[in-house]
């Protein structure tokens, strides 16, 4: 049966409390961890922001007007508009799309791939491992920015290539994370099972492995969608990143708000404060689901 | 030629008078000797030979090293007055075809060698008649040169195929300079990778992406100069750590110029401690379109591209954040061959009727079966005022229904994508060291003729007419010819589109002196005369 159904024998290993709704957890996770909760709902509202910036948006977002170019915070412009005459507000909402879309293409693909990495280094062990190993500290062994400065500069500038730079650096992280836990799982009997069953390396890995590596690859999927957001305002702020009119809140954050930081402020305060607002929510969150899902700090 | 010149020389006394300056160079007193001058330059250099190049990240970090055969006034705000240089002094023959230059003798490289008229004549072959495989961006400047003797090892002389009354300004280009003939002669492309003149300041060190470093040349020829020990060249492509750097004066300039904001953020913090030169700029920027490239092979897309953009509008607003002002034809406002107010709103894209222009741009790509036409703009990676135009024209152009994605390429590696023609629309600049027609146009000659014509045309009406106004026997015949160049290049086959004519504003340390500002961010970059007050 542990052969046939590893999945929900793995759940049933790793959680031996009476099955709950996801409902139930909802609720817990709120009531327990109500900074995460706060964290997940700012989250909620960047995505539903960036979904529906096309309904919310009072202006398009990349129509000039310079009849009301630098003009202050007011009511028809509620957070000013910049030195092209555009509307913030709508920048923002349209550059909470960019943000998310960045964060969440970098996030999944960057951490999946890593797991996968990571499992497969870990499953086989030996020179395998110790040859990804190495070609994993090699990344590691430069900073984020470096590295995806690095990419940018290999790959050019652009929303693709800038999501495929930040997720490039991203990879031997999730390896990292995995590979320690899967060092673990490839011990256990029904991993041993598996391969006397006579099942494939591929179906090990895929099937038996990987899902027990969830919750740590939940964890770094949630910290990379803060990190991914951060490296990308950076790049874009210094000029590398996604390129005008594309809004986006570090491009936001370049030429004409520093150029007017005096004397049109909001042109820099609000991109600004979406960032850090961004980045703190998914950190809040991603603290509380890191929580909420290892076992050790669940019990306290 | 008479006539021109005096008409040149209008033109001098329009770009003096024009321009609004908050203060001038103060200069009046006796120069000081020592210190290190710190300059920013926004961009680094793509090689280290002014001949190919065409940026000005190679001149203001490099021409230190070099001079040229004859130079403009260093203290002449119009940057028209020729001057003599490694060239003492000059004839021209009755007939106008023949120049004679007298060179200086004592003249010493930095390696020790004695400079000659072989090392000139090496130099403006290879500038003229560069050999397969060696691109010099300005032979097209040259194309009436027949022929470069050098009778004497202090005699050049030029023979044209006809007189050309902007031939002496061309001998003062601050692109020209002058290499040693030996090493040319073993590798022509040694000066790409090496530095090596007969400058004011002997090169020590380039860190790409950082700085040059320049010291004192002890044995210069001009004696007393060059004033300071030495200059320190810092590149510094963001332009809020430019001003930062000014601004708690790390740095004493950054030469090319600043925008109207950061002028004041500049003037505000530092009050009297620093001086701020401003000009017109013969300086504009353009839209190649690449003719090889489909559907921009088709004129009348070209056209809808330029029929979309409401410059009069842009003009306005652009000038309030960025470093551009005027509308302009092919040559600067005010001067004498610039096209009047009222014949320019007769091209296209020019008119006042901005709606009716886009009503006709539609009916264009609509009939060129262009509708929603999506295209690549390549632009430079040079914030200001690239990246505020771009967002104009991406702006403008979305308004006929064509959708323009913006691409940023590195300074240094825009011209290898312009070159190869890797591109659908690029910005590209025409920016002249002196305002004449024959130097402000020759860009515009087709592909064959001029390396430099990036929307890779080939127009021998183009050509015919550019070669009909540089020998054209009076002013109003040369102005005629001018316009109906003019009209061929931006109305009928619309090969480039003009933007916007630049505004130089540069505010700098009040302590650096000795050095005047003019339309160009070509000239005066010697470092020679200039010098640091206490």
């Amino acid at each position: 049966m542990a052969l046939d159904r590893p999945l929900e024998d793995v759940v049933a290993l790793a959680d031996l409390t009476p099955e709950r709704s996801v409902k139930d957890g909802v609720v817990d996770f709120v009531r327990h961890r109500p900074l995460g909760a706060i964290g997940a709902a700012v989250v909620l509202l960047n995505i539903l922001a960036g979904v529906f910036a096309g309904v919310l948006a009072p202006y398009d977002p990349v129509a000039t007007d310079y009849a009301a170019m630098l003009s202050r915070p007011s009511l028809a412009h509620w957070l000013g508009t910049d030195a092209f005459g555009r509307d913030v507000l709508s920048r923002i909402l349209y550059g909470a799309r960019t943000a998310m879309l960045v964060g969440f293409a970098v996030a999944l693909v960057g951490a999946t791939v890593g797991a996968v990495i990571g499992v497969t280094s870990a499953y086989f062990g030996g020179r395998i491992d110790l040859a990804i190993q190495r070609v994993m500290d090699i990344f590691l062994s430069f900073p984020l920015i470096i590295l995806a400065l690095a990419m940018v500069s290999i790959l050019g500038t652009g929303l693709v290539n800038v999501i495929v730079a930040i997720m490039i650096p991203l990879i031997p992280r999730a390896s990292l994370v995995t590979r320690s836990s899967a060092l673990a799982i490839r011990e256990m009997p029904y991993v041993d099972a598996a391969r006397a069953a006579g099942y494939r390396h591929r179906r090990i890995i895929l099937r038996h492995m990987l899902p027990n590596v969830m919750a740590p690859y939940l964890i770094m999927l949630t910290a990379f969608l803060g990190q991914a957001i951060l490296l990308e305002a950076s790049l874009s702020f210094l000029g590398l990143g996604v390129a005008e009119p594309t809004p986006a809140w570090g491009l936001m954050l370049r030429g004409a708000a520093v150029q007017f930081a005096e004397t049109a402020p909001w042109m820099a305060v609000f991109p600004g404060l979406a960032i850090s607002l961004a980045v703190f929510a998914f950190n809040l969150f991603g603290d509380s689901l890191r929580d909420a899902l290892d076992p050790r700090l669940r019990t306290q | 030629m008479l006539v021109s010149r005096l008409f040149l020389a209008l033109a001098v006394v329009a770009l003096a008078v024009a321009p609004a300056v908050a203060q001038g160079p103060a200069g009046d007193d006796k120069p000081r000797s020592g210190g290190e001058m710190v300059y920013v330059v926004p961009s680094d250099a793509p090689s280290y030979d002014a001949h190919r190049e065409e940026t000005f990240g190679v001149i203001h970090p490099l021409a230190p090293f070099y001079n040229t055969l004859l130079r403009t006034d260093p203290s002449d705000r119009t940057g028209v007055k020729v001057a003599p240089s490694l060239a003492e002094s000059w004839t021209i023959s009755r007939d106008g075809r023949t120049y004679t230059l007298k060179l200086r003798k004592g003249v010493k490289f930095h390696d020790g060698s004695e400079f000659t008229s072989k090392d000139a004549k090496a130099s403006y072959d290879k500038i003229v008649f560069p050999p397969p495989g060696v691109a010099s961006d300005r032979k097209g400047e040259y194309i009436d040169i027949e022929a470069i003797q050098a009778p004497d090892p202090y005699t050049l002389v030029f023979n044209l195929k006809h007189p050309s009354g902007s031939f002496l300004n061309s001998l003062a280009s601050p692109w020209n300079w002058i290499y040693k003939a030996d090493i040319l002669a073993k590798d022509m492309r040694w000066y790409e990778t090496h530095v090596m003149g007969t400058g004011p300041f002997t090169f020590v060190e380039h860190v790409r992406g950082s700085h040059f470093v320049g010291k004192k040349n002890p044995g210069y020829w001009d004696r007393g100069k060059p004033y300071l020990d030495g200059f320190r060249a810092i590149i510094m492509k963001d332009s809020a750590a430019q001003v930062a750097a000014v601004r708690s004066e790390r740095a004493f300039i950054q030469f090319r110029g600043f925008s109207p904001a950061e002028r004041d953020t500049l003037v505000q913090a530092l009050g009297k401690k620093i001086t701020v030169q401003e000009s017109a700029w013969n300086c504009a920027i353009l839209v190649a379109m690449n003719h090889e490239k489909k559907p921009l092979d088709d004129r009348r897309v070209r056209k809808a591209l330029t029929l979309a953009l409401d410059r009069y509008e842009g003009s306005k607003a652009l000038s309030r954040i960025a470093i551009v002002k005027d509308v302009s034809g092919v040559q600067v406002p005010g001067t004498p061959f610039a096209t009047p107010p009222a014949e320019l709103e007769k091209l296209a894209g020019y008119g006042r009727d901005i709606e009716k222009n886009r009503a006709e741009a539609r009916r264009l790509l609509k009939e060129a079966g262009a509708e929603n036409l999506s295209l690549t703009y390549k632009n430079r990676g040079v914030p200001m005022p690239y990246e505020p135009l771009a967002v104009w024209l991406i702006d403008n152009w979305r308004k006929v229904g064509v959708n323009v994605r913006q691409e940023v390429v590195e300074a240094v590696n825009i011209y290898a994508v312009l070159r190869g023609g890797d591109f659908e629309i690029a910005s590209d600049f025409q920016c002249g060291y002196t305002v004449d027609p024959d130097l402000d146009l020759y860009k515009f000659q087709s592909k064959e003729l001029n390396a430099a014509n990036f929307s890779r045309y080939t127009d021998k009406v183009l050509d015919d007419l550019y070669q009909k106004q540089g020998q054209a026997a009076g002013v109003e015949e040369r102005k005629k010819l001018v316009r109906e160049f003019e009209r061929r290049l931006l109305d009928e086959e619309v090969h480039y589109l003009y933007t916007l004519q630049w505004y130089r504003i540069v505010p700098h340390n009040a302590r650096v002196r000795g050095w005047t500002i003019t339309p160009s961010h070509y000239l005066n970059q010697q470092l020679d005369t200039v010098w640091l007050a206490e």
